[in-house]
């Protein structure tokens, strides 16, 4: 599976670090969920450390789609909400 | 409730579904697709170059508040040695309402290098994913029929459009931190200008701001007895040699 850990690069990981990501990723929605932010931040940073230390990176000049795309680590509570209502915090990009 | 994940993809996807609706004359809308994002890259450059350069402003700020510490503590001195004992702490309690906010400052600069540094190899990235879509373009138009080349087309766009919404997400939130720098070294400003006693940490709780107070003002105390006995023991000297 392919996974882009935003602002970084994307990973090819294999099923059983996906599972585990998988499991992570339930509990930072929790922690999002509860306005827990220092449980976010240690959440996704284990994501990222998960597919960091298991994945195999992708060249840059790769073009494939990434499966799942992990939020960056050092996202606050708010730039998160912000991110998630689809709103804000990406740039509308024009049409290519 | 969704992961994350899927969230995140969700949102980025969103953003550039429009690039796989036009996909109606591969040919033709390979090369605006192409075109479209030399622009693109372009707007990226832009947008890294105005983060540097706030960063840069930001620096030369932090230094002439670097400055305006040192003057204030010569001038708790001055106003030790002529006896003023309250203008003292009155500076010595500015100097150290200065120094919490630079060191606030100072993190902020710290993560800002490092949002700028993943901002540049992200750029990078996106350089080389355009310069592979302009080679597979060609492949593309070469080799497959229509229908095989939309599929084609529908893949390569989206792999550039993921990158450029990432990219596009690293500048925004360097963009809005170099804000809340420039909001904060401004209100520094103001604080030394003035002297205007205000709490400019938006996070902090009545408590924080209170157990800063305690040590800001023990801090002061410290520093002005400290001040005293410099003096006065270069008195006492003066006094054995007259």
């Amino acid at each position: 599976m392919i996974v882009r850990l935003m602002g970084e690069g994307q990973y090819d990981v294999d099923d059983e670090v996906a599972k585990g990501l998988n499991e992570l990723d339930e509990q930072a929605a929790q922690a999002l969920e509860a306005g827990d932010e220092e449980q976010l931040g240690e959440l996704l940073r284990r994501m990222a450390e998960q597919v960091r230390t298991n994945g195999a990176r992708l060249a840059d000049e790769d073009l494939s789609p990434s499966e799942a795309i992990v939020p960056p680590d050092d996202l606050s509570l708010d730039e998160a909400r912000e991110l998630f209502e689809g709103e804000g915090l990406i740039p509308d990009l024009p049409t290519v | 409730m969704a992961g994350l994940m899927s969230r995140a993809s969700l949102v980025v996807k969103s953003k550039f579904s429009k690039v796989l609706d036009r996909a109606e004359d591969p040919g033709e809308t390979l090369d605006y697709s192409y075109e479209k994002q030399l622009e693109l890259l372009q707007n990226v450059k832009r947008g890294i170059a105005d983060v540097v350069t706030a960063k840069k402003r930001l620096e030369l700020q932090e230094a002439q508040l670097q400055q305006s510490l040192v003057k204030l503590d010569s001038q708790a001195r001055e106003a030790v040695a002529a006896n003023r004992e309250d203008l003292a702490r009155q500076a010595l309690e500015r100097k150290s309402g200065l120094q919490q906010q630079l060191q606030a400052l100072d993190q902020q600069t710290q993560q800002l290098q490092q949002q700028q540094e993943k901002l540049v190899a992200s750029e990078k990235t996106l350089s080389a994913k355009v310069e592979a879509f302009r080679t597979q373009k060609e492949t593309i138009k070469a080799q497959y029929s229509a229908a095989e080349a939309q599929v084609r087309i529908g893949e390569a766009a989206t792999g550039i459009g993921e990158q450029m919404a990432d990219t596009g997400l690293a500048i925004q939130r360097a963009k809005d931190k170099t804000d809340q720098m420039q909001a904060r070294a401004s209100a520094i400003d103001e604080l030394t200008t003035s002297g205007a006693r205000e709490d400019f940490t938006s996070d902090q709780t009545e408590l924080d701001r209170q157990l800063g107070a305690i040590a800001s003002q023990s801090q002061v105390d410290r520093e002005l007895e400290q001040m005293k006995a410099e003096l006065g023991s270069g008195e006492e000297k003066k006094e054995l040699q007259q």
